[in-house]
């Protein structure tokens, strides 16, 4: 790919972007959250044309006008999010679209479709039985029945996003031994991974983008880890995270044997004025969960929950946000603002009390003032307060999700993901919102699966895995080492661990 | 570019109130009848009905939700208002009060099932829609009901300066129903609970309890309507209301609300009931059939459904 440029309403995407992938050669892209690898992908897979630039493939220079088009050149993306048919066996999802039919009337030839799936299994010596349903396969399985159904499509080039971001330590290494059998295939990858060990194990080349540029393109070897980091991040480490050292006073909340069947176990742990407690771990570790059951929106099965010494309940949100506990969920789009709604309906709907009568009439000049205030505090860029929140980028999105607790009177905010998905200047921003919080006395309880975040802006660690804590780091520990090692289980002497 | 973009803006903002517009200027034209007072007038009196239910629709669609039963509980609440309004039994707050009752409970009953089981609102109503029905039937053996008191038929008959009373109630819906979604922390939780129903919970809002209010403002403003309509006609048939349901629905659509919530607003939905009243109005005047009115009801709601997706 040489040169290509593509902007969106609102935003330069990418701007004279080049990327070049040798045959049977594993090159790696990276790039911070919205440095425009997905645009480049989508681009390269036939989703968006590019407005400038060209892509020359196999010597010749092609356009592809839709997804069909990069298919049928043999350029395969194989997503983060895997989306199977769950009910259908691996044959019939391998062959989706293609099954091979009986010449009269189309009727599926479904001995044929075992046999091709079979065989197309075995070329990558997988030992799965076509007909087992989807549903049944773990996700590392599925991965690979993805990467075979790209391979029946004939696949020159097939594009993995993060495709270790979900599996274990022991499915990654069949992941790499079936990628290094592509490779000898001739078959060319480009790797899409947030995790740097990996990179350096299989790739041969790195090319960075950042902001949606062209930064480099290197020999895996030649490229030392810092550099690779300044070149991602454009600027040092210290500069993004305004750790401040303001002293931990007293305990505001105690977490006592939290539980919920299938969740999480025996959860201990407290809070303290002035703290950021990071919570670390797997998918599916329970991080989210336990967020959600401090907030009351999934009250635990049992545990008690002590706020500044006194034993309180909270069996719904409302409870949690009257004793000063926000939530500022996951997934922003999903949980954390009404789309379709205005900036400032979305500012003022935690606290829509401040600005109400006693009988509930809203006091429009207050709720104006307030709301125009936020977008200042918070540099949040948008048009007018009026403003549909879904028209806003990821990251004033984020900050309209934060202001709607900051006019508050919050005193403990959960953080779940916060920076997920937004660019390194909007990250930078929210870490100094963070930093501000809590020097007023706040607490803030941070999950997140970025470690480098983790690490610059938390006092402490806790690592979950399988529901349960397995790890707890203080600011002098922090290594991402010991962390990856406590979320995958692998639990060694700590004598933090009571 | 730019031009032609906010053009388009423009016309997808308030193209239903020109299309509007463009209807009367037709009207006008056509017939000579249309514009004078006594007609614009039997049409407000005519939309009334269909209006002051689909505010109420307005509300439950905008949460994300839909009401079926709306015609139902009009015939029940009906029937049951009518039952205590013969000539010399009760004082005139016993019919009023049975009525609005009937509504507002078997809106109750629709809004705590779906708030607290989670089960389809197209499907409980749809139950209520014929539970009501059925209980209309009931309750009467299937005849109308007939020898109303004067004062009952009032309501539907005597004027307020030169306005008649069912124009009065509508005007005054509309106003309440403005001030709810505009000015009253009870409406922006509609707009939260329809748009992100998700996101509301997080927020604190009472979602569960925003869905009960919604359908029990539904039935009782059904309620209201069928009061106002028995009163009209002076009787008041357990077979009455049928397909009002969809009526209400049109005038919500063609209005701009978003059948998936969180979008839409009690200005578009009256707009929307006033075209359905001008054209069954105007295609009366000019001796159209009966049946046309309805082939034309639904070539407009599809206009301005696709017309809504171009925003």
């Amino acid at each position: 790919m040489d040169g290509i440029s593509k902007a969106f309403p609102g935003v330069n995407a990418l701007k004279n972007v080049n990327l070049e992938v040798g045959y049977g050669e594993i090159v790696a892209l990276m790039g911070e959250n919205g440095a425009g690898k997905s645009t480049l992908m989508k681009i390269l897979t036939g989703i968006h044309q590019p407005d400038k630039g060209k892509i020359v493939y196999r010597g010749n220079e092609i356009q592809l006008n839709n997804p069909k088009a990069a298919i049928s050149e043999g350029i395969v993306m194989i997503h983060q999010e895997l989306s199977p048919i769950p009910e259908m066996t691996i044959a019939e999802n391998i062959l989706i679209g293609r099954e091979p039919v009986y010449k009269f009337m189309n009727v599926v030839n479904s001995r044929k479709l075992r046999e091709t799936a079979k065989e197309l299994l075995s070329l990558m010596d997988l030992n799965l039985d076509p007909d087992t349903k989807m549903k049944e396969l773990s996700i590392s399985e599925m991965q690979m029945v993805e990467i075979v159904k790209a391979l029946s499509y004939d696949a020159r080039l097939i594009i993995m996003d993060e495709p270790t971001s979900a599996i274990s330590n022991k499915e990654v290494d069949k992941l790499f031994e079936v990628i290094f059998k592509l490779k000898q295939k001739n078959i060319s990858i480009i790797y899409i991974s947030h995790k740097i060990e990996e990179i350096y194990k299989i790739t041969d080349s790195i090319t960075i983008l950042r902001d949606g540029e062209y930064i480099d393109s290197c020999a895996t070897k030649t490229l030392k880890y810092d550099d690779l980091i300044t070149k991602m991040v454009g600027r040092e480490l210290k500069d993004i995270f305004p750790k401040e050292n303001i002293g931990l006073q007293k305990t505001l909340l105690e977490i006592n044997h939290f539980n919920k069947a299938g969740e999480f176990s025996d959860i201990n742990f407290s809070l303290r004025k002035g703290e950021i407690l990071g919570v670390s771990g797997l998918m599916g570790a329970g991080r989210t969960e336990l967020a959600e059951a401090i907030f009351g929106l999934t009250p635990p099965d049992s545990g008690t929950l002590i706020l500044e010494g006194k034993e309180i309940k909270i069996s719904n949100p409302k409870s949690a946000i009257n004793h000063g506990i926000g939530l500022i969920p996951e997934d922003r789009k999903l949980k954390g603002l009404v789309l379709n709604r205005t900036v400032m309906e979305n500012i003022s709907l935690v606290y829509l009390d401040h600005f109400c009568t006693f009988f509930g009439v809203l006091k429009l000049k207050n709720e104006k003032r307030e709301s125009k205030r936020q977008i200042q505090d918070l540099r949040i860029k948008a048009h007018s307060i009026n403003q549909e929140v879904e028209n806003l980028s990821g990251g004033n999105q984020q900050k309209v999700v934060l202001s709607k607790w900051l006019i508050g009177n919050a005193r403990i905010l959960i953080f779940d993901e916060p920076t997920r998905g937004i660019d390194i200047n909007a990250k930078a921003e929210i870490y100094k919102i963070m930093t501000n919080f809590i020097k007023q006395g706040k607490a803030i309880i941070m999950i997140s699966s970025e470690l480098p975040e983790l690490i610059g802006m938390c006092d402490r660690i806790l690592v979950l895995h399988k529901g349960k804590i397995s790890g707890e780091l203080s600011r002098k520990e922090f290594n991402q080492e010991k962390i990856l090692k406590a979320a995958m289980g692998e639990v060694e002497t700590n004598d933090h661990l009571s | 570019m730019k031009n032609t973009n906010s053009l388009k803006k423009y016309l997808s903002l308030y193209g239903i109130y020109i299309a509007f517009a463009v209807l009367i200027i037709v009207m006008a034209i056509l017939s000579p009848v249309f514009l004078k007072p006594t007609n614009l007038l039997n049409i407000l009196r005519q939309t009334s009905i269909n209006g002051i239910i689909a505010i109420g629709m307005t509300l439950v669609i905008l949460t994300g939700g839909i009401d079926l039963s709306v015609g139902s509980i009009l015939a029940l609440s009906a029937v049951i208002a009518t039952s205590f309004a013969h000539p010399g039994e009760h004082n005139i707050i016993v019919p009023l009060a049975a009525g609005l009752f009937v509504g507002l409970a078997c809106g109750f009953v629709n809004g705590i099932i779906i708030a607290w089981n989670k089960i389809a609102p197209f499907i409980v109503t749809l139950a209520m829609m014929t539970i009501a029905r059925g209980l209309a039937l009931v309750y009467t053996n299937g005849r109308p009901v007939i020898d109303l008191s004067d004062t009952y038929n009032k309501i539907g008959s005597s004027y307020v300066i030169g306005v008649p009373f069912p124009v009065v109630i509508f005007i005054l819906i509309i106003l309440i129903g403005l001030f709810i979604l505009k000015f009253t922390k009870f409406g922006r939780h509609i707009y939260a609970t329809g748009g992100n129903e998700m996101a509301a919970k997080i927020s604190g809002v009472n979602t569960k309890g925003v869905i009960i209010w919604v359908y029990s403002i539904a039935g009782l403003l059904s309620g209201l309507a069928g009061i106002v309509l028995s009163a009209r006609v002076m009787s008041a048939s357990p077979a009455t209301g049928q397909g009002y349901e969809l009526d209400a629905i049109a005038a919500v659509v063609i209005g701009g609300t978003k059948l998936t919530g969180g979008v839409g607003s009690i200005a578009g939905t009256i707009i929307g009931a006033l075209i359905i009243g001008v054209m069954n109005n105007g295609l009366d005047l000019l001796n159209i059939s009966s049946y046309w009115q309805l082939f034309a009801k639904g070539v407009i709601i599809l206009l301005a459904v696709i017309l809504d997706k171009k925003k």
